[in-house]
């Protein structure tokens, strides 16, 4: 981790839908840092404002206020193709993400081609090591992504992203769709290039347990608001928002020591309706 | 449980094969699974993606025999009959007998209908001579039963105008109206969100206890299957491999392929990830029954 100074800062952030008279804050005032090589995971339910954070950090929609500074730099929507390299995004459904009609090589050759990265004649090859860097082989180049495994089709996802050499990943549920052990093998390959490559993760999950194995710092969402912010650990060993205590006493478990720590959490002392 | 061991099982599936295709190369699917269930037992089937579970459920329905390219061996005793033939027998018991809930509540409500009238269809094929208003009176009572706030209003809304939550409940009142023997729940609430799946969970646990209906939750969710069932069959890749109570499989596990998932999953009170590979001959493994949970010897056709 270099030096813990922040890569991404939303400053009283707010995004406001409005259609029919009708007006829906679906960010409200969110001020939050990320720092530089942490994966950082924003945790909510549906309308909790995940997604519109994710879209908004990304570009693809403007906020209403406030302001999001990447590097230092003031992002706004139109983006200079620098920035927009620098944060690229895997979702949640690989198979809709990734081109049917494409191959797979073509797929991941794509944004080198868009953002001219490298000598021409060295693109096959970067696309067959980005290939090899997620646990695939080179022959998979030829491939359409409808033959493939979840795992798979996620795993390319990774490597399109990790093409453009970006900074910092957005990852909207990246492994919810995947089986437990085709999960668990995912989640770490996102460790081990976090490492390798000083990568920073804006981590979307509704998964607390998946938060716990992957995240450092997390924040808590609800309906819009930054309900609660801190470190992995606090946040398990000392939930400060009814709604965080809420959200962990509703985690089905398998584990004993789980269900303890679950239980405590459920009667940790009640925090007066509305007191947030 | 050993408190309703002698008594006759609701469901009894006895080596149940299926395969899809034609008949020259078809591509088999379940490999011979054995499950019962007695009455109010709750009985999960847990398994990844492809690995047999859904299937299985829509065979107990009697979905899938009547289709083309499938073919089905074994049996399935049902309330007297032999569902794993298909047919008219079972599809008479579909809603009345042997109800399901699905994974989205949303998507298996008719969007071109009120609830008042899909409510009324579900309590017609248990009663076939009920007036609307009787029909409705019952539907009332129902959706008040699974706390929804405002059940007229309820019933005159179409499915899209009300939450997922809301839903759900809409589809746990229509799948017990009748008192089923047997309720089948396919991955009940995963599409909902955890605060409003447990709610469901809770909901679905307290009024099977009370209708003394039985449950075959299907399930790729351990902690569900943990806080929900009492007795769980482990499938994978057609071949039921893990057999025990709730107690003995998650304090116990034998299997490899138990083991695997279970550590596999990550969890709240810490510990990382491990590494396990995503498949391994070792999961193939014979079947393991834990102790007392034998499948039933005798006949019940």
């Amino acid at each position: 981790m270099t030096g813990n100074a922040p890569i991404l800062e939303l400053d009283r952030l707010g995004k406001v839908f409005s259609a029919d008279g009708h007006s829906v804050a679906a960010l409200d005032d969110v001020s939050l840092a990320f720092r530089r090589g942490e994966c950082h995971a924003i945790v909510g339910e549906s309308g909790s404002g995940k997604t519109t954070l994710a879209n908004l950090v990304l570009g693809l929609i403007g906020a209403t206020s406030g302001e999001i500074r990447f590097d230092g730099a003031t992002l706004g929507r139109s983006r200079t193709r620098e920035q927009k390299r620098a944060i690229q995004l895997v979702q949640q459904n690989p198979l809709s993400a990734l081109n049917p009609r494409r191959s797979v090589g073509a797929s991941i050759r794509l944004p080198l081609d868009v953002h001219d990265l490298g000598r021409r004649s060295e693109r096959d090859a970067r696309v067959a090591s980005l290939l090899k860097e997620v646990g695939l082989e080179p022959e998979h180049a030829r491939r359409s992504p409808r033959g493939l495994s979840g795992g798979q089709r996620q795993r390319i996802a990774i490597a399109r992203a990790l093409a453009c050499e970006p900074e910092l990943l957005v990852l909207d549920e990246p492994t919810s769709a995947l089986d437990v052990l085709v999960q668990a093998r995912v989640l770490q390959l996102l460790q081990r290039l976090r490492q390798e490559r000083g990568l920073t993760y804006l981590f979307i999950t509704h998964d607390l347990a998946v938060v716990r194995a992957i995240a450092d710092r997390v924040s808590v969402f609800q309906k819009g608001r930054l309900v609660e912010t801190g470190p992995v650990e606090a946040i398990f060993s000392d939930p400060k928002s009814a709604y965080t205590r809420e959200l962990i006493g509703a985690i089905p478990v398998v584990t004993e020591a789980e269900a303890a720590l679950r239980a405590a959490i459920r009667a940790g002392a009640p925090v007066p309706a509305g007191a947030e | 449980m050993a408190h309703n061991t002698l008594q006759k099982p609701v469901l009894t599936i006895r080596d149940l094969r299926l395969a899809f295709g034609d008949r020259r190369h078809p591509t088999p699917v379940l490999h011979g699974i054995s499950m019962h269930i007695r009455p109010g037992e709750k009985v999960a089937l847990v398994g990844e993606s492809g690995s047999g579970k859904s299937v299985t459920a829509r065979l107990a329905m009697g979905l899938l025999q009547d289709q083309k390219r499938v073919h089905v061996s074994g049996s399935i005793f049902f309330d007297g009959i032999d569902a794993a033939r298909g047919g008219a027998e079972i599809a008479r018991r579909r809603g009345n007998r042997v109800a399901m809930i699905f994974q989205d509540p949303t998507s298996a409500l008719n969007p071109t209908f009120k609830i008042r009238g899909q409510f009324r269809d579900v309590l017609r094929s248990g009663d076939r001579s009920i007036s609307n208003d009787e029909a409705d009176r019952r539907a009332e009572a129902a959706l008040a039963e699974v706390s929804i706030p405002d059940p007229k209003r309820a019933l005159d809304s179409y499915a899209f105008q009300l939450s997922g939550g809301m839903n759900q409940r809409v589809m746990i009142a229509m799948a017990l109206a009748n008192r089923p023997q047997l309720l089948i729940a396919d991955e009940p609430g995963t599409a909902l969100d955890v605060t409003v799946q447990a709610q469901t969970l809770n909901l679905m646990h307290e009024l099977t206890e009370k209708t003394g209906t039985s449950v075959l939750l299907i399930s790729h969710n351990l902690g569900v299957v943990r806080e929900f069932a009492d007795r769980v069959y482990v499938i994978y890749r057609g071949r039921i491999v893990e057999h025990g109570t709730t107690a003995q499989l998650f304090n116990d596990p034998r299997h490899p392929y138990t083991r695997a998932l279970l550590a596999a999953i990550p969890k709240i009170s810490g510990g990382g990830l491990p590494d396990l590979p995503e498949r391994s001959p070792e999961f193939e493994n014979p079947l393991i029954v834990h102790e007392g949970c034998g499948e039933p010897t005798e006949a019940f056709a």
